[in-house]
Order: structure tokens, then C-alpha cells, then sequence
């Protein structure tokens, strides 16, 4: 009777709705035709009481999303799937090779008490047989069977209410490692800013997973939030706020919620860039009279200045090697790119193509530059390889700007107008998968990706 | 309002007076009342006509004074001409009574909010830097930028565009 419980409790999985809802939906609008077809079999459940009969949320769906998001998966209809193995002696490989997909997700959800649970979930690559050999998976942790050497991901994790959502992304992360060979960047976060003109406090800076969920107040103003970004160790946000009349620099604690004034100079305090090694940030000011970069050293408050022109010196981003950073300037009449090193000297131009390019960020993999690219009278994200110097405009979108991109060089999140509304967007670093991501409430803007969350 | 209208029928009166002294021949210069007469409307209507200047200066000054913003060109920051007379009104009147203002620098939405924030300021700058010529003192004048944060109009037209590259003189 008891099994029979079970086994009614198993079947209904399929049919429940999951309830939860993101802060910021997002929306594939253009996919690639090359992406690789997968397969996330539904998670089995097993549930401690009988009364329960689901999780707090669809863990194999969560998967399936992210590798979507990602550009470079088609996760296989649900409908399609020839069978739900939920353990390696279930698998079928001859099926999965015959519906042709490069890997194969299945799991367990195993309630071990109220709240608390076991997740145990493979990846299988059909067509490897020697698989195994090729990953770290530890010999005698599974079953052998002969579908055993298919193996690529083998993990068994314990997870509470709380972090289920994010135990799903890490789990993301490790499969498209897995089959890409690089590192994931689902189990990120986003910082935003977000305008509901009809709030008392209109200005909020938000922090959300990458996937848009779990959206978390970090502050809110009766004045504008600009230029939020996060400290190398992504416990700190900086960012700039006008709660005092005018633009000046705050750095604040995440888990805490301290606040510490650190740049309230005369004139306007903007555009906080965190050094790599995260001990000094860089930062905007127009104390001497006009825009100029410096550099703050965190612990000793002690400021050099980098650039010395009458003209618009802005939006600095350091390069991932620490010892220069790119910037913005109007010097040649129009704003360009320019390179200056940390050890002084003269700034270099950096961008030729277009009358306007501008926040320009440093990919983390120190490969390319992105930034915002005038073109035909529309401002467009555009990447530029360091090595070879071209430019490629990577959206169709209008009035982009605030790029920033993963912490894996993959994908680039930024603001753009969509019809009357500005909503936050998505283009992979080649321009090949795109996808837009409106709030519930209000505009959305000023976008800063997380570095990898350990 | 009646007083204008009283002030133009003096207008009136004066001048039709002095047309009909200057056809009348000068022959009776016997009857000194009237040319003691004709001196003193003659009098009287250079005031007439300095006060009504004064009237109508002084309204077109307040009526300056009323406009407390300008606007500008895509990333330009450069006054444009029919500017000028207002923000010497204003840089006049800034003098005259020693006020204090704020001088609030916005773009529109284009191109990146941090170049815009600079941007912003520049505009600002450039009228501070106006205003100082025409003798206004640097400490009656403060310079704070808004960028693209705070725009006058929150559409996404070139309307809306036009409407928020400005500058705000906010009198303190």
C-alpha cells in the first residue's frame, strides 16, 4: 500500500504547477540554430511524508532553463523524451542515441526531512563510452553497469528550502562545464536599478539570481541609483546615489547592509570600477574642474589621478591584468575608447570605427572589449577583439547602454528601450542568441553582472 | 491694466496737443498760458513715454525671469544664441540681489548615463561660466549634475530628447 503511495505521489510531479514567479522575466527572442540538442529528464521525488508531494521548486527545470538562457542548448521537449531514467541502471543508451542529443540529465529529489533534501543527478554523454575516464568521477562512487563509462557528471548534494534554487544553478553550471568545457555562470547574480516613478522611494538597487528570481532589495532613494558594480569577492556592491543632492560614491556591504560614504568630493563623484585584486577602485571625479580618472587606494583613501585633459574623461574598466584600464573621452571632439596605464603615461586610443563609442568594459577573459556604438543614429552594443581590432555591432536593439558582461566572457546583460519601456537585455558574445528581460514594475536599467559566486 | 490705458489716452492727449501746436502759427505769442501749457505736455510726455518704456522693460524683464531653463544640441554644451539675452537677465538680477542658484545639468537618454553624468555638467558649467562674465560672482553659483537621471520628460522621442537636454537655474 505504502508503495503504492509512492508510486501515485511520483505520477503527480508532472502535473504540479510550480507557483513561483521571477522579479524579471526572461524572454529568448533570438535563439541559434546551432545549439545543442539536450535532455533533462524530470527529477524523481521522493517524499519523507506522504502528505508532500513536491519540492520547493522543479530542480530539473531549472537546469533545462539555465542551459537554454545559456544560447548554446536546446533542451529536448519533455513530451519527447523516449524514457525518465531516474538512476544509471534505468539508462537506455541505445534510446538516447537514437534521439540524437549530445546529453542526458536525470536525478532524484530525496526529502530527508521536513525542508531538507538529497539531490543526487548524473550527466551522460550517449555517444562516449569511455566518458568516465575523461572526468574526475571517482571509481566505486557508482554502480558498474556498462552504462557506467558513459558518466560525465555523477553528484549527490544535501540542500534545504533556501538555497534549492541556487543548489539547481551550481548544478547548471557543473553540466554546461561539463559539455562545453567552460565554466558556467548560472549559479550569478545581477545588480539593477529599478525606476517605479509611482513609489514613494522611486530608485531601487536590486540584486537578483542570473535567471531573474529571488530579487533582493539593497536600497532605495527618493533620488537616482546610478552605476552599481560589485566588488571582485561579490560581497559588496558600489555604486553611486544622489540621496545628498548630487552624485557621490557609496560601498555597501551585501549580507550586512553597511554603508560607507568613500568619494564626496566637489563637483560630481562618479563611475566606481573595482581593481581586480579589489584593493583600490577607480573612479570618476570632477574635483580639478572638469572629469578626470583616479584611482583610490581602499585602505588608505589616497587618490592618484590618471588622466589630465579638458575633456570628458569617463566610464573607466579596468583590464582583467590589473596594470591599465580602457575609459571614455571626447579629446578627439567625439567620445572614443582610450587605454592608460596604471604606471602613468600617455592615453592611447583604442576605438577607430564610429563617431561614438563609450562605456566600454573589459570581457573578464581580457580577450575583448564591449561597448555602446553609434551607428546609423541608433546606440548599439558593439565588441571589439583586442588582438585584431575589429569591431563587430553585436544588437538590433536601440538606446543600449550600462553593459556588463559574465564572469565567464559568455554573454553580455545591458539596458535598452523596448517600445516605451526600458528593459534590461541579453546578447551572447558572438550576437548570435539574444534575449530580453522586462520587470514586473517599472523600468529597469544600469545592469552589473556578478563575478563567480564561490 | 486701467492705469496703461490711462497712460496711453495721456499719450494720446499730449501728442494731439502737440500736432495742433505746430500747425497753429506761431503768430499769437501773446498767450504765454499756452506755451507754458505746451512745455509742460511736452514734459509730460517724455515721462509718459520713459515710463512706459520702464513699464515694458520691466515686464519683459520678469517675463525672462519667469523661463529658468535652456536647452541644448546632442552632446553639445554650447548656448545657443537665443539664450543669451535670458541668461543675462538672469545673471543681472542674480547680481542685483544677491541670490544664490543652482545651476542643475541634464542630458537626455542617449549614448551612456556616466558620460552623459559629465555631460550634464559641462552644460552646467558652460552657463556658470556665461553668467561669470556678465559679473555674476562663482560663489552665488552651484553646479550639480543630473545626467539622464532625472528627465524632464520620460519618453523615448525626440521630443522627449529635446525636453531633457537643459539646463535647470534653480534660485535658492
Amino acid at each position: 500500500m505504502k508503495h503504492i503511495c509512492k508510486k501515485l505521489m511520483i505520477l503527480c510531479i508532472g502535473l504540479v504547477a510550480y507557483t513561483a514567479h521571477a522579479d524579471v522575466q526572461i524572454y529568448i527572442t533570438e535563439g541559434r540554430d546551432d545549439a545543442r540538442p539536450v535532455a533533462v529528464v524530470p527529477f524523481k521525488f521522493e517524499s519523507a511524508s506522504e502528505v508532500k508531494i513536491s519540492p520547493p521548486h522543479n530542480f530539473s527545470q531549472i537546469i533545462a532553463d539555465d542551459l537554454e538562457r545559456s544560447g548554446k542548448f536546446k533542451p529536448v521537449d519533455i513530451s519527447d523524451l523516449p524514457q525518465n531514467p531516474s538512476d544509471i541502471t534505468e539508462v537506455d543508451i541505445d534510446a538516447w542515441k537514437e534521439l540524437g542529443v549530445d546529453g542526458v540529465v536525470y536525478g532524484v529529489v530525496k526529502e530527508t526531512a521536513p525542508g531538507k533534501y538529497m539531490v543526487s543527478y548524473d550527466l551522460i554523454d550517449p555517444y562516449n563510452d569511455k566518458a568516465v575516464m575523461e572526468s574526475n568521477i571517482a571509481s566505486g562512487s557508482y554502480p558498474l553497469v556498462d552504462q557506467s563509462f558513459h558518466l560525465m557528471v555523477l553528484k549527490t548534494k544535501l540542500v534545504n528550502d533556501d538555497n534549492f534554487r541556487w543548489a539547481a544553478h551550481i548544478a547548471a553550471d557543473e553540466i554546461y562545464e561539463a559539455l562545453t568545457g567552460e565554466r558556467g555562470a548560472f549559479a550569478t547574480q545581477i545588480a539593477y536599478v529599478q525606476v517605479d516613478r509611482l513609489a514613494e522611494k522611486p530608485y531601487e538597487l536590486n540584486v537578483a539570481d542570473s535567471d531573474g528570481f529571488n530579487q533582493t532589495k539593497i536600497f532605495s532613494s527618493k533620488q537616482p541609483i546610478m552605476s552599481p558594480t560589485w566588488s571582485p569577492d561579490a560581497n559588496k556592491l558600489a555604486y553611486v546615489s544622489f540621496e545628498n543632492g548630487r552624485s557621490e560614491i557609496f560601498i555597501q556591504t551585501i549580507a550586512t547592509g553597511q554603508r560607507e560614504l568613500i568619494a564626496s568630493f566637489k563637483g560630481f563623484n562618479s563611475a566606481p570600477a573595482w581593481s581586480p585584486d579589489g584593493s583600490k577602485m577607480a573612479m570618476v571625479l570632477s574635483k580639478d574642474g572638469n572629469p578626470e580618472i583616479y584611482v583610490m587606494d581602499l585602505a588608505t583613501k589616497r587618490l592618484s589621478r590618471l588622466t589630465r585633459h579638458y575633456a570628458i574623461d569617463t566610464e573607466p574598466s579596468w583590464n582583467p591584468d590589473g596594470k591599465s584600464l580602457i575609459f571614455t573621452s571626447d579629446r578627439g571632439g567625439k567620445p572614443q575608447i582610450y587605454s592608460v596605464s596604471l604606471a602613468g603615461g600617455d592615453a592611447e586610443r583604442v576605438t577607430f570605427e564610429g563617431r561614438y563609442n563609450a562605456g566600454a568594459e573589459f570581457a573578464p577573459d581580457g580577450k575583448t572589449i564591449v561597448m555602446v556604438h553609434q551607428n546609423n543614429g541608433n546606440f548599439h552594443v558593439a565588441a571589439q577583439d583586442i588582438e585584431t581590432g575589429n569591431l563587430t555591432v553585436l544588437t538590433t536593439t536601440s538606446l543600449d547602454e550600462s553593459l556588463s558582461v559574465a564572469p565567464n566572457s559568455s554573454m553580455i546583460i545591458f539596458s535598452t528601450v523596448d517600445g516605451r519601456q526600458k528593459v534590461l537585455s541579453a546578447v551572447s558574445m558572438d550576437g548570435r542568441f539574444k534575449a530580453r528581460l522586462p520587470a514586473n514594475v517599472g523600468e529597469v536599467k544600469a545592469p552589473a553582472w556578478s563575478p563567480f559566486i564561490l | 491694466m486701467t492705469r496703461s490705458v490711462k497712460l496711453l489716452l495721456a499719450l494720446f492727449a499730449a501728442a494731439t496737443l502737440a500736432a495742433c501746436s505746430t500747425t497753429e502759427p506761431a503768430e499769437d505769442t501773446t498767450d504765454t498760458t499756452v506755451q507754458q501749457d505746451d512745455a509742460t505736455n511736452a514734459e509730460a510726455e517724455a515721462l509718459a513715454r520713459q515710463r512706459a518704456a520702464e513699464e515694458a522693460e520691466r515686464q519683459r524683464i520678469a517675463a525672462l525671469l519667469e523661463n529658468t531653463t535652456i536647452y541644448f544640441d546632442f552632446d553639445s554644451d554650447a548656448i545657443r544664441s537665443g539664450d543669451m539675452e535670458l541668461l543675462e537677465v538672469h545673471a543681472k538680477h542674480i547680481q542685483a540681489t544677491g541670490k544664490k542658484i543652482v545651476l542643475e545639468g541634464h542630458a537626455d537618454e542617449r549614448g551612456t548615463p556616466e558620460y552623459n553624468l559629465a555631460l550634464g555638467e559641462r552644460r552646467a558649467k558652460s552657463v556658470a561660466q556665461l553668467m561669470r562674465t556678465y559679473g555674476v560672482s562663482a560663489s552665488q553659483i552651484e553646479v550639480i549634475s543630473f545626467g539622464e537621471e532625472s528627465p524632464a520628460n520620460p519618453g523615448h522621442t525626440e521630443q522627449a530628447w529635446q525636453e531633457n537636454r537643459r539646463v535647470e537655474i534653480k534660485y535658492q
